[in-house]
Parts: C-alpha cells; sequence; structure tokens
C-alpha cells in the first residue's frame, strides 16, 4: 500500500466517523432540545398547549398546595405572567416559596404545566441563570445581590 | 503581616514571571547557554513564592482572620479544622490561587528533571509556562485578589456553602487541577517544539510520562468528583452532562486520545503533526473549561459567584494562548516531515483509530455544551441540552472503541493480522458471552445492560490476553510464569491494567440498568421492599451539629430476615446561610449500593424517602482508580526508560524505534 493509497484510507476513515457523529448529533438536536420560556414569554410568543418545555419563575409566595401522594401545585410568576404548575414527586433542597425555579414539562395551556421535573439548578445565590434574565427581562430584578446583576 | 505577605509573594513570583518570559526564551534562541540557565531556579523560586503565598491563605483561614474578605465570606471559626483548609479552594479566588500553585508546580518539576533534556528545549518550555503562569497570577491580582482586608472585621464569617462542606470537596478539586493544569507543560513543550522546530520520536518520549501524570489525575479527579455529587447532591445520580462535568470530560478525552498517539509518535516517529496539534488542544480545552466555569456564561451546582470582568479576562488569555500556539502550529507545519509507514491494519492504526473516535466524541460534547450559548448569544432563545443529547452521540462513539481495544492491542506495530488478533480474543469473547448469559439469568431485562457488562467483560479479559500470552511462553510451569511475569516491561502491565479498568467502569455504567428506585412516604415502623431487600425506618431523631441542625432517619436493611446493614439518612439545616443540604445514607454491600434520602417531611410527621438499590454501581470508581493504578504502572516503567534518552545538544538526536511492546 502506497503512501498516498495509506491517506486516503485515513482520510475516509475520519470523514466516514465524522459523518456518523454528525448525524447522529443532528437527529440529537432535533429530538432533544427544550427550550425555555418565562410565564410571560408563553402568551407573548404563543407558545402551542402540548409543547415540551422549560418554564422558570419565581414560586409565588402562598401557592404552593400539597395533595395527596406527593402531588404538589404552586404558581410560577415573572411579574408579568403566571402559570399553574403540577408536579408528582419530591421537590428539590432549594425549593421554596418567592424563590426562582425551572420546571420541565409539557404545557397543557397558557395558565397551567404539568412538570415531569422540577430543577433545583442554581449557583451560589441560589437563582437559576434563566430565571434571573426572564425576570430582568420583565422588569421585575430586584435582587441587588446577584453578581451578574450589574 | 502573614496575609501581607502572601500578596507580596504573589506580586515577586509574577515579577519573576517576566523575567522567566523573555530571558531564557531569548537565551534558547540566541544559543546563549548562560540566558538559558535561569530558567530552572527561576521556576523553583516561582513554586516557593506561590506556595508561600498559598500557605499565607490558609493561615488565614486556619486561626479565622475575619480581616480577610476572603475568610469573612467562605469560613466560620466554628467549621470543622479540614473544611477550613478545603474552604481555601471551595471559592473563586482560592481555587485560582491553588490553580497557580499546580502550575508553578509543575514548571517547578520540569526544573529539577531538565537535566535530562536538550537545555534549549527545557529552558523554552519553562519560559512557556511562565507566559501561562504569568497570565493566570495577573489575572488573580487585578481581578481575584484573594487577600484583600475590610477596614471593619465581623466577629464572625458568613461560613462556606454548606454542599461543599464535605470531603469529597477536600480531594476532589485538588486532583482535578493537577490533571487540568498538568496538561499546561505539555502544552508548553508543544510550543516549545514548534518554536524550535524540533519534533521527533524523541519529544514525545520526553512529554509522555507529563502526559500520563495529567491523565492519571485528571481520571481520579473527575471521578471523585463524580462520587461527591452521588453521595452530596442527593439526586442518585453520577453524571448529569452537567457543562461543567463536561468541561472536565473534555481534556480527559483530548490527553487520553493524547497519551495514546504520543505513543505512536514516540516507538515509529509518525502522527506528529497530530501528536502537537493534541498537545496544544487539551490544554486548550483545559482553558476553556476555566472560562466555562468562571465567566458567569453557565449556570452549575460547580460555578462560582461571577464578575464580568473576570470572564472577559479569561476569554482573552484563552485566546491569547490557543491562537498563539496555533499560530505557531499553521507556521510551522509546512516544516514537519511525516515519519513511519505503517498499514491501516496495523498497532498504528487501531491507535489512530483511538484518536479519531475520541477527538469526534470530544467535538460531540463540544458542540452539545456550547451550543446552548451559542444560540442564546445569536438568537435569545434558551435551550438546554441533556442527557439525552449525549446518550445519543456519545455512546454510539464509544461502543465501536471499547469493541477496538482488546483488538489493537494485539495487533503489531507497522502490519497487523486482523483474523488473528481476533483469533486470539475467541477467549474473551467466550468468557463476554458466557457473563453476559449468567447476567441475563440473573438480574433479566435491560437487554442494553446485558450488552454492555458482556462487552466490559470483553474488554477486562482481552486486556490481558496480550500479557497472559507472554508470560506462558516459556510454558505453564508456575515459576517460569513468574520470572516472565515480572521480566515484562512495566509499561505493559500499565497498559493492560488501564484498559481492564476502563472495562471495570463500563460495567458499572451498563449495570446502572438493573438499579431499582422507590419513593415512598415512611413513619417508623414502616417497612420497603428494595429489590432483593426490605428497609425499615426505627426512628427518627434530631440532633445538633457544629454549625447545623439535624434530622436523620435510622433505618435497617435486611436480607430474608438478616440485618446487613443500618443507615442514618439526614438532612442538615444550616442557619448561617438558611440552607438546607441532604445527607444520603449509603451502604456498599458487595460491589453495590442502596442509597437512601430523606428529601421531606410531611406535616402529618411522616417521612417522604427515596430509596435506591444500584447493583455493581462502586465498579464505576474503582474502575477508575484501576486506571489510575495502571498510568503509575506505566509511568514507573518510563522513569527508569529515560535514562537513556540522555543526550543532550544534539540537534538530530534519534534512536532507533524501541521494539514493539
Amino acid at each position: 500500500m502506497t503512501r498516498k493509497q495509506r491517506r486516503l484510507t485515513m482520510i475516509a476513515a475520519a470523514l466516514t466517523v465524522l459523518g456518523i457523529a454528525l448525524g447522529l448529533v443532528l437527529v440529537a438536536m432535533r429530538d432533544n432540545i427544550v427550550f425555555f420560556y418565562s410565564p410571560a414569554e408563553i402568551a407573548q410568543k404563543d407558545i402551542k398547549p402540548g409543547t415540551r418545555m422549560r418554564l422558570g419563575g419565581l414560586v409565588k409566595t402562598g401557592s404552593v398546595e400539597r395533595g395527596a401522594d406527593r402531588l404538589v401545585s404552586f404558581v410560577v410568576s415573572d411579574g408579568a405572567g403566571e402559570v399553574r404548575v403540577r408536579y408528582t414527586g419530591l421537590l428539590p433542597d432549594l425549593f421554596r416559596e418567592g424563590q426562582g425555579i425551572v420546571a420541565e414539562g409539557v404545557l397543557e395551556d397558557v395558565r397551567s404545566f404539568r412538570a415531569d421535573s422540577v430543577l433545583a439548578k442554581h449557583d451560589e445565590t441560589y437563582m437559576p441563570r434563566e430565571v434571573a434574565d426572564a425576570l430582568k427581562k420583565q422588569g421585575h430584578w430586584q435582587n441587588e445581590k446577584q453578581g451578574d446583576s450589574k | 503581616m502573614i496575609v501581607e505577605t502572601g500578596h507580596y509573594a504573589l506580586v515577586l513570583a509574577f515579577a519573576l514571571c517576566l523575567v522567566q518570559m523573555v530571558v531564557p526564551l531569548w537565551g534558547s534562541l540566541t544559543g546563549d547557554r548562560t540566558l538559558m540557565a535561569v530558567a530552572a531556579p527561576v521556576s523553583l523560586m516561582q513554586f516557593a513564592l506561590v506556595a508561600l503565598s498559598f500557605a499565607a491563605l490558609t493561615y488565614a483561614y486556619l486561626v479565622s482572620d475575619f480581616s480577610v474578605l476572603n475568610v469573612i465570606e467562605n469560613s466560620h471559626s466554628q467549621k470543622p479544622l479540614i473544611y477550613k483548609i478545603s474552604g481555601v479552594w471551595g471559592n473563586h479566588e482560592g481555587s485560582m490561587l491553588l490553580w497557580v500553585l499546580t502550575l508553578s508546580l509543575f514548571g517547578a518539576l520540569v526544573a529539577l528533571r531538565a537535566k535530562r533534556m536538550p537545555e534549549d528545549l527545557a529552558a523554552t518550555a519553562l519560559s512557556i509556562q511562565s507566559w501561562v503562569l504569568g497570565a493566570f497570577l495577573l489575572f488573580i491580582l487585578l481581578t481575584s485578589n484573594p487577600f484583600a482586608r475590610v477596614g471593619a472585621p465581623p466577629m464572625e464569617g458568613r461560613d462556606l456553602n454548606p454542599l461543599l462542606q464535605d470531603p469529597g470537596l477536600a480531594i476532589h478539586p485538588p486532583l482535578l487541577y493537577l490533571g487540568y493544569v498538568g496538561l499546561s507543560i505539555t502544552f508548553s513543550f508543544a510550543a516549545a517544539a514548534l518554536i524550535h522546530g524540533r519534533i521527533d520520536a524523541q519529544w514525545a518520549r520526553w512529554v509522555r510520562p507529563w502526559t500520563l501524570i495529567a491523565w492519571m489525575f485528571l481520571t481520579i479527579g473527575i471521578s471523585m468528583g463524580s462520587y461527591w455529587a452521588y453521595y452530596t447532591l442527593g439526586w442518585g445520580g453520577f453524571w448529569f452532562w452537567d457543562p461543567v462535568e463536561n468541561a472536565s470530560l473534555m481534556p480527559w478525552l483530548a490527553a487520553t486520545a493524547l497519551l495514546h498517539s504520543a505513543l505512536v509518535m514516540e516507538k515509529r516517529d509518525a502522527l506528529k503533526i497530530w501528536t502537537i496539534l493534541l498537545a496544544i488542544l487539551a490544554f486548550s480545552l483545559s482553558l476553556l473549561g476555566a472560562f466555562l466555569v468562571r465567566s458567569g456564561v453557565l449556570t452549575s451546582v460547580h460555578s462560582f459567584a461571577n464578575d464580568p470582568d473576570r470572564g472577559v479576562f479569561i476569554l482573552a488569555i484563552l485566546v491569547f494562548f490557543i491562537g498563539g500556539s496555533l499560530s505557531l502550529f499553521a507556521f510551522r507545519v509546512q516544516s514537519l516531515k511525516q515519519g513511519g509507514i505503517f498499514a491501516p491494519i496495523s498497532r498504528e492504526g487501531a491507535l489512530v483509530f483511538n484518536n479519531l473516535l475520541l477527538t469526534t466524541s470530544c467535538a460531540t460534547v463540544l458542540v452539545g455544551t456550547l451550543y446552548p450559548l451559542a444560540l442564546e448569544a445569536a438568537t435569545g432563545a434558551k435551550i438546554s441540552v441533556g442527557p439525552p443529547f449525549f446518550n445519543l452521540t456519545f455512546v454510539p462513539l464509544f461502543v465501536p472503541l471499547f469493541l477496538a481495544i482488546p483488538i489493537g492491542q494485539l495487533l503489531a506495530w507497522k502490519r497487523g493480522d486482523i483474523l488473528g488478533a481476533v483469533q486470539r480474543l475467541t477467549f474473551a469473547v467466550g468468557m463476554a458471552v458466557v457473563a453476559g448469559l449468567i447476567l441475563a439469568f440473573a438480574r433479566g431485562e435491560p437487554v442494553l445492560s446485558v450488552l454492555f457488562a458482556g462487552l466490559a467483560v470483553y474488554v477486562i479479559v482481552g486486556a490481558f490476553i496480550e500479557t497472559w500470552g507472554r508470560v506462558i511462553a516459556g510454558g505453564y510451569s508456575p515459576v517460569l510464569m513468574w520470572r516472565r511475569a515480572i521480566g515484562l516491561p512495566l509499561s505493559q502491565w500499565g497498559s493492560a491494567i488501564a484498559h481492564a479498568g476502563a472495562g471495570v467502569t463500563l460495567f458499572g455504567l451498563a449495570a446502572t440498568g438493573w438499579g431499582v428506585e422507590r419513593i415512598v412516604g415512611m413513619k417508623p415502623g414502616d417497612n420497603v421492599n428494595l429489590g432483593p431487600y426490605i428497609v425499615t425506618l426505627e426512628d427518627v431523631e434530631r440532633r445538633k451539629g457544629p454549625n447545623y441542625v439535624e434530622t436523620a432517619a435510622h433505618m435497617t436493611i435486611r436480607e430474608g430476615g438478616v440485618v446487613v446493614g443500618k443507615l442514618d439518612p439526614s438532612r442538615k439545616f444550616y442557619a448561617h446561610r438558611s440552607m438546607t443540604t441532604t445527607d444520603a445514607g449509603l451502604r456498599t454491600i458487595e460491589l453495590g449500593q442502596v442509597h437512601i434520602v430523606i428529601p421531606e417531611q410531611n406535616s402529618d410527621g411522616s417521612l417522604d424517602v427515596r430509596l435506591y438499590w444500584k447493583p455493581y454501581v462502586t465498579l464505576i470508581w474503582i474502575g477508575s482508580i484501576i486506571m489510575f493504578l495502571g498510568g503509575g504502572f506505566s509511568l514507573a516503567d518510563r522513569r527508569l526508560r529515560v535514562g537513556y534518552a540522555r543526550r543532550p545538544r544534539e540537534p538530530k538526536v534519534q534512536t532507533a524505534p524501541a521494539p514493539a511492546e
């Protein structure tokens, strides 16, 4: 096998692997990517019921209701809009009223959301960045301790 | 006073960097040996100064000096001693100090061994290392001074984030940094080689041990971090494809590829361009990781509270070093001559295949990590790329890699016999099928777990086929076999052990499919079935710790009526930060673990309990320790061998390619 043939073999192998990887990435991108919206954006952008998405905002104080079998329902608000979230399961350690959360699930209609997970991702100041940005966008940002609010 | 000394030592270290950035480099370009001789002692002094500075900050933590802002923000006088120490690197400023300490440590280690390499290469590499060190020292001095004082010291500190008060934090970052930052020395060598245009098998022989050290610590650091997440975060998972985890995985993948391509370069003088490029990329990915964690572009439990200036500064460092090294690379690449020829089916071919899959999988992780950031910057849309994405892209690339590992180990250099290799693997395949059948009977669904466990057994057994063949080459007499076994090069054992370790980890990952998860409300006296066990909640206790209040559940695990273990999962409430953490109860039974957390106490007094039974889960981390040991064996061998490469100051040093391992 000559040097040239060898090089061609290698390039062909590299292109094959890269092609497969690219295909996988594109397929995975199509099916496994979830958009994030705040309650106000759901109304503004006219998100269709049945869409899988992430919802973020503050848990409205006094809105948490607990039912049987770990059913929890609470209102997520970004100041300009509100959505009621229903969730069955255990809430993360950092879940509390007035705090920011991100829930992933399916939008049932403009005002209600069925979550299959409630996330506690946060930085040291306990505010999910997506939520902080959404609140700033709606003009309801007050937490001055937040590092990146400057 | 001591605190100011620490700050001053950092400034001095930076001044030494300025000297080191120019003098040895100039010396190596003009051939002035006096100037080159500056490099080694200055590197040692830099290390001493940075170590002094680190010691000063540690001292401030130990005596709870609350006139130092960093100590106020991250410590508390009541905190246990170990967390006072680990608190030093549990925050942005202190962890940067650990980062530069590691940078200067590697510089010093190279300086100590500089006599074994050509003077100009060592001097230039140390000079480049000082460029990196200087950039990060400047970053600390300008944006993240850990020694800043406050005018009116408070009586008490704000305490370390409770999530970080854990033995895992005490060891995970230093190990990880040894890995991350260890890649800087490979980078410095690559840049030095490009500057001098001396890129040959000899270069690979000097650089491979450093890559190996970095790789070993990166392996163990990532693995300890994953174990820490597994038992402290209370989510029962050990890998979340979190961007910060990805930031450590990418350099690991690149370093793994680099180890293998440097082997080809060392033995066969081939793949030179590729190896140099990988050395640059591996450290670039480390820098990218530093940027992602510290710039505030992402949210993660790992990220530090951020300041946009720091992000811009690190981005500038990133652009300077990646851009600079790649320009140098582009400038030199024409002059590189390709070396040894090999057939596609050969040891080299197998290693190329390994590199192809490792770098491609690294690229998919990069895409999955950066795409959301890029999309947000471009369109403002926020998306999340979660585990499904990575499972779909990363896993299919790793399956062929694992299939190829044992085959590659059996191929000869230059031209291999793939049919012969496959034949020699009959035993490994047989073992895999037997193990798969046993597991299919014993554990059943899911099919994927059975298949992956079988693949793991094939990798583990296959890893030792070559070694075994050599051990029995002189016959089956135990004495003879023992003699041959200890006569084999340590690196041969190292390679077999490290690959088997990868198989062991794969087995642990495969077995996650057999796990059981239950979420139930329990009152004292209640029982719950968990896989083969019955778990009883005995009682619930409230107790007070040094800086928290704790609710602990006492639970007993029984198997067929016999007590096999007791567990006390708990929730801790830290008043200083009004924050709750969950301490999982963990009980290792054989190779599996029972993992119990109590996320909530209901109003009726019952506890919500989340229970997992994870068979073989410990293998995930045991495998990484085996990989680490394998690396150690290989390193021990190398140290003996570096001796005969000692031929400084000869432009065309070329030893005959060593015989195949």
